[in-house]
């Protein structure tokens, strides 16, 4: 398949390369440019940033498979990742994980055959307060999982309704009586 | 410690409505410490002094006074100098420099500011984990509203001093975090941590120099600027002062970011300020620090302060004060296993002893969580984690076994219960 960058994505690259004292550094921000676009970074669309930056080739593809975030290949229109790394783990995270395979039917590292739902196991995503939760297509945070919060969402999603976000929660110490 | 922690005012996360957006920032007293510095009272010598004295230990977890690191610094040659701002994030049991994108972007804008000043740095990186993109976003529009304002950019409130500020992505990697992988990544590499020395404020990014601060080690500078170095001593614990964010997880009612000074007891911290272990259940053990921190045992805990002296006294470490609380009904194995596949899944592969050793260490765990290991698996356990530690270009490895150590070694009991009985054969 041919991958190709529009004049205003083009510009976009620019803009982000003058950051920087060479072109290399764009490696990392253009393949998510690409991969927001292209919804992964497939060999081709690994070329393609590469010609767009000027770098060789094995370079940009060294990066984008040492990095987990990027998606190597197709994935599910929403891919779900879900926590269960140390604080999430001893707050239900696999209890989270076990449910939704169940209710997707894949087990996690599969796609739905709709090609509508990806699960993913992932380590810590730096929400360890409002465990368990997960992160969906590398965006939104949804925290405080629980089964019903779990229907709700997957609902939300085959109707195309992405989670809002959600702020960290303010915590103040409550005032001692005495 | 100098004054009862119930009785601080957060000073990082301020209680104010909309503190992110820069109109409020300003009219609460916000860029007042970068005008200061950037007057004819302050040389980019005293700036260096005065953060240096206030002694704000490294908030990432190595707890390094920040001043002295700037002042490793050479001096200007004239060519590009950076400060690359270190908002990684990913040691598990950690996520408390979100609250600081999310609440109060333009404290570390500006904390990041004067540091570069001070530094004479020409370009202000801060690198921000892939999966943090809504904190990104924020980032870049408080940046946006700074550079409108001319808080960054050329010639920044007619002073002469030139900088610009740019977020870099990463994109799922706890390696990152490790500075010297942080500036691989930067330069649009595989995280690769890098051989030291040659140390960054030598040779960093691009080859010049370089210094990576946190993002709440950063945070701080205004208030120091503002306040003094004397008034930041006296936040907290002696050797360890300020305030600090705490980000308290695992079995407690109100799990969060908290700001409290330095040195709360770790007890106050569960009982009082987090509410308590959940369902009315036994506190069994605490990680302090994040995941690479020792863990302590609910009856090591007497006295336990969270300052780094007090903290190594009872055998582990402040880390980046993220505490990990574990309640009586948890299985150790199963959480240890658990740490060890994520520094497993972790390692760059670099170094021989951490891609072996991390493998090592989670295939054994499971062995024994499983009930096949022996009594003599903990055994090899532990002489394995003498093999990682200390032998390695970065301290992923050291990280890895700290905690199979201590957790073996303070729950002994529970490991060798699940182990069979070893069998011992007559050759």
């Amino acid at each position: 398949m041919k991958y190709e960058f529009t004049e205003d994505e083009l510009k976009q690259i620019e803009v982000i390369k003058a950051r920087y004292p060479e072109a290399r550094p764009a490696t990392l921000p253009v393949l998510w440019i690409a991969q927001n676009k292209f919804g992964h970074v497939e060999p081709d669309v690994q070329k393609l940033v590469a010609r767009t930056l000027g770098l060789p080739e094995a370079h940009v593809h060294g990066v984008a498979e040492f990095y987990t975030q990027y998606y190597k290949k197709e994935q599910g229109k929403f891919v779900l990742d879900v926590c269960t790394c140390l604080s999430c783990q001893i707050c239900g995270g696999y209890d989270i994980l076990h449910y939704l395979e169940d209710k997707l039917g894949i087990k996690h590292g599969e796609t739905t055959k709709d090609k509508m739902f990806t699960i993913q196991q992932v380590e810590c995503l730096g929400a360890c307060g409002y465990a368990p939760m997960m992160q969906i297509t590398n965006g939104v945070y949804v925290n405080h999982l629980t089964r019903e919060k779990v229907d709700k969402v997957i609902h939300g999603l085959k109707n195309g309704e992405m989670p809002e976000f959600e702020p960290m929660e303010m915590r103040k110490v409550k005032p001692q009586e005495n | 410690m100098a004054a009862d922690w119930r009785s601080f005012k957060p000073v990082l996360i301020p209680d104010i409505p909309n503190l992110d957006d820069i109109d409020v920032y300003i009219k609460n007293g916000g860029y007042e410490a970068l005008k200061k510095v950037l007057s004819d009272d302050w040389t980019t010598k005293s700036v260096i002094e005065e953060v240096k004295a206030a002694n704000i230990r490294g908030r990432g977890g190595a707890g390094f006074n920040a001043g002295l690191k700037w002042s490793f610094m050479p001096e200007p040659d004239g060519g590009p100098r950076y400060l690359a701002c270190n908002g990684d994030e990913s040691e598990p049991g950690t996520f408390k420099d979100r609250m600081l994108f999310e609440y109060n972007p333009h404290l570390f804008i500006e904390g990041s500011l004067i540091a570069a000043y001070a530094m004479q740095c020409s370009t202000i990186y801060v690198y921000i984990r892939g999966e943090y993109i809504d904190w990104i976003k924020m980032m870049d529009s408080a940046l946006n509203q700074a550079y409108e304002k001319g808080f960054i950019g050329e010639n920044i409130l007619g002073s002469g001093f030139s900088v610009n500020f740019y977020t870099h992505p990463g994109a799922g990697a706890y390696i990152c975090g490790e500075e010297t992988s942080m500036l691989e990544s930067l330069e649009g590499k595989r995280g690769y941590p890098r051989v030291k020395p040659p140390f960054p404020a030598q040779k960093g990014l691009w080859g010049r120099p370089t210094t990576i601060n946190n993002i709440e080690t950063l945070a701080n500078v205004p208030l120091v600027i503002n306040n003094g170095a004397d008034w930041f001593k006296n936040i907290g614990a002696e050797n360890h002062p300020g305030p600090i964010l705490y980000g308290i997880s695992g079995h407690v009612n109100q799990p969060g970011v908290y700001e409290l000074p330095s040195g709360v007891p770790v007890l106050d911290l569960i009982d009082e300020v987090a509410g308590g272990v959940k369902n009315g259940k036994k506190l069994k053990a605490v990680i302090p620090g994040g995941s690479s921190t020792p863990v302590l045992r609910a009856d090591q805990l007497d006295g336990v302060s969270m300052d780094s002296n007090s903290l190594r006294e009872a055998g582990s470490m402040l880390g980046t004060a993220g505490l990990v609380v574990i309640d009586e009904d948890t299985d150790m194995i199963d959480l240890l296993w658990r740490i060890a596949h994520f520094y497993h899944h972790e390692s760059c592969g670099q170094c021989t002893p951490c891609r072996d050793g991390t493998g090592w260490l989670e295939k054994i765990l499971l062995k024994i969580k499983n009930g096949e290991g022996e009594v003599k698996d903990l055994d090899l356990l532990l002489d394995l984690t003498t093999q990682m530690e200390g032998r390695t270009i970065c301290a992923l490895a050291d990280a890895a076994a700290w905690p199979v150590r201590h957790t073996i070694n303070r729950f002994r009991d529970e490991f060798e219960a699940r182990c069979k009985k070893s069998v011992h054969a007559i050759a």
